[in-house]
């Protein structure tokens, strides 16, 4: 069977399954539409937030990034989990034991405001947004590369598969379907993974086989023989970073308060039945998500020597065929500044910008780029960085089913994330909008509608953002984080460890922190890229770690303000001292 | 930052609860920041004359170590909750 038909029918396969399982688990009431009963097994919980949380990013992007980036990349590593730790001691088990359905209700009823919880809402919805346009690009790419059809169907495929599970079952729906999307995901990282790493060192495990010696016979170490092949390229070391210390520190913190704070979340450990199963559950999710997050660096290095190995002074004419494959996808490029037909991969850009590829085919039959060239790099080649997994297979000649299998898993990764995020959306518009502030006296079933309605407009907003990315999108995925990090955490984590944070206090802070985080990263990225340099960059912290700025100017502001207000009223204090302690979750919260 | 000097009633067994699960926490947010910040970033220069196999000590625990730590850390933390949940018997 050739390698395309055994695509069709994994990626049929996995979305007939998802399709299934949404049909077995249809959501009857408005708990299990936005909590699932409230009765996931906290290992079952612990998969489905690791397949919410592994999204497009994690799963095609991660490993390109830490190619290219070596060292510098640790800040995604280490932020992405290191949130986890945040969550499960400071965040999750207190939040399931306030046991109601959203972020926006806890921060709403904690500060007894409507105000607050409004202020929350935007909050969310502009970070799930943010973050669900780019799972649309992901689902748009493994389409467009694998199974040859339009970004525009692939698109509405998958908005089409979303749209059964998350509109029927809701977080029920959901729940079960990305415990089999993680399945598919991790089964198609781990496998090529494995391949790659027993072909270079001999090793199975990635993780130990990028600690040992490449088995070329030359003894050296793979990080070391990385290091002497980029170096010898003019590249900078592989285990060695370009950005500064503070840069890297804020960054890495950005990105673990940002993670513990994203709304999409936070909201699994709703689900789960008692408090101590949401810290649980956070292990276990930090548990599925290392099997990812520790091999990630072996693919990441893995694929850099391959690449260069197998491009790097090979005539174009004789290019292995998924170097052609991705070329007709715009995702590589090859302009021979040089005239002599063969591919010379070195530091630096080889043109400027993305390609812009002319009608005829050049002297050896590459397609001819019409970008100006970087006339002081001798660099020849453009890479997308986002095609490392998924060409991953094929520059290491794995066979067809491995191939197959990472279309599945791309495709998993990119639409579990995105059920996630609508359902986040819809239920803070059908419950904290609707129910608790604009229509108290809606009915069940009206609410149950309403919650539905919302997750269709979200996909379609979804969608058209995924066949329309507007540019800016690879641009603010930094707001998603940076405005988690700077709104909704510092609010949250004070609502639980002090009983004086009233509510005047904490909607200044949440106020001023997405003011100021929102500000600074729209002027250095969309107002005034050009700018987006170190040296203007406030105490040398990039748009990426700004959310530590705007997080330290939350607790700030919100304590200064809090201790010139009122304390809050005696049943709030009551309300904590509650949460505190695990007891009677499922029944506490008296309001 | 939480006042426990507040005049309404918790009871002895909660408050005491609370004030060792804070002091869990403070010791475990320190080996968090120290394994990650620390060894990861602000010790990497140093820590990277040694190596682990092929893994120099720093670059180890910035791409690998800490995620482990983490992963050692909410362990350890589920397991003594629940002693102390029992200890005070707040469990739920």
């Amino acid at each position: 069977m050739d390698t395309q038909t055994l695509i069709y029918i994994f990626v049929g396969l996995s979305f007939a399954l998802y399709i299934g399982i949404a049909i077995w688990s249809r959501a009857g009431s408005t708990k299990e539409f936005y909590v699932a009963g409230g009765g996931v097994n906290p290992v079952v919980n612990g998969m489905a937030t690791a397949a919410d949380w592994m999204s497009a990013a994690s799963f095609i992007s991660m490993a390109g990034l830490i190619a290219f980036l070596g060292y510098d990349a640790s800040v995604y590593l280490m932020g992405w989990t290191g949130g986890y730790v945040l969550l499960a001691l400071l965040l999750a088990p207190y939040l399931r034991k306030f046991g109601q359905f959203t972020v926006p209700d806890f921060i709403g009823t904690r500060y007894y405001s409507k105000t607050a919880r409004v202020v929350a809402v935007i909050c969310l919805i502009f970070i799930s947004f943010t973050y669900i346009a780019g799972q649309m690009r992901g689902v748009g790419i493994v389409f467009s590369r694998f199974l040859d059809v339009p970004i525009f169907w692939g698109v509405i495929i998958g908005m089409g598969i979303v749209f059964v599970y998350a509109v029927l079952g809701g977080m029920k729906g959901i729940t079960y379907t990305q415990v089999a999307q993680y399945c598919v995901l991790i089964f198609a990282y781990m496998v090529p993974a494995f391949f790659l790493s027993f072909m270079i060192t001999g090793n199975p495990i990635p993780q130990i086989g990028l600690g040992s010696q490449v088995n070329d016979g030359s003894g050296l170490y793979v990080l070391q023989k990385l290091n002497l092949v980029l170096s010898d390229l003019g590249f900078g070391q592989y285990t060695d970073g370009s950005k500064s210390m503070i840069d890297v520190f804020c960054i890495t913190l950005a990105l673990m308060v940002g993670t513990a704070g994203l709304p999409h979340v936070i909201v699994r450990f709703f689900t789960v039945p008692k408090a101590s199963d949401a810290r649980k559950s956070a292990g276990w999710a930090l548990v599925f998500i290392a099997l990812l997050y520790t091999t990630a660096p072996a693919v990441g290095a893995f694929a850099r020597l391959n690449f260069i190995d197998t491009v790097n002074e090979t005539s174009y004419s004789e290019a292995p065929g998924w170097f052609k494959n991705w070329e007709r996808n715009d995702l590589i490029a090859f302009q021979d500044k040089n005239g002599d037909g063969v591919m010379q991969v070195r530091s630096g850009d080889a043109f400027e910008g993305a390609p812009e590829f002319a009608a005829e085919a050049g002297p050896s039959g590459e397609r001819v780029v019409t970008n100006t060239p970087v006339a002081d790099s001798e660099n020849e080649v453009y890479v997308d960085r986002d095609i490392m997994v998924l060409a991953n297979p094929e520059i290491g000649n794995l066979p067809g089913w491995v191939i197959a299998l990472v279309a599945a898993g791309g495709l998993a990764a990119a639409l579990s994330t995105a059920a996630g995020l609508l359902l986040v959306i819809s239920s803070s518009v059908s419950h904290d909008l609707l129910k608790s502030t604009f229509k108290p006296n809606i009915s069940e079933k009206g609410e149950l509608l309403a919650a539905r309605v919302a997750a269709t407009a979200a996909i379609v907003v979804a969608g058209y953002l995924g066949i329309y990315p507007p540019g800016w999108v690879a641009q603010v995925v930094a707001f998603a984080f940076g405005l988690a990090a700077a709104s909704l955490f510092p609010a949250i984590f004070m609502g639980i460890f002090s009983k004086r944070m009233n509510k005047e206090g904490a909607i200044a802070g949440m106020v001023t922190g997405l003011a100021f985080t929102f500000g600074y990263i729209f002027y250095f990225k969309l107002a005034n890229p050009a700018a987006n340099v170190a040296e203007n960059w406030l105490f040398g912290v990039s748009p990426e770690g700004i959310g530590v700025v705007g997080m330290l100017l939350n607790f700030i502001v919100a304590i200064a303000v809090s201790k010139m207000t009122a304390s809050p009223p005696v049943e709030i204090r009551k309300l904590v001292d509650s949460i505190r302690v695990p007891r009677g979750a499922g029944e506490a919260h008296a309001h | 930052m939480s006042d426990e000097n507040e005049t309404h009633e918790t009871s002895a067994a909660e408050g005491a609860y609370w004030r060792d699960n804070i002091r869990l926490l403070v010791s475990l947010m320190a080996i968090w920041f120290a394994c990650s910040f620390g060894a990861g970033i602000l010790f990497r220069d140093f820590l990277d004359q040694f190596m682990l196999g092929g893994y120099p000590l720093g670059f180890w625990f910035a791409q690998q170590g800490s995620i482990y730590i983490f992963i050692a850390l909410i362990v350890f933390y589920v397991v003594r909750m629940k002693k102390l949940e029992r200890k005070y018997d707040l469990d739920d």
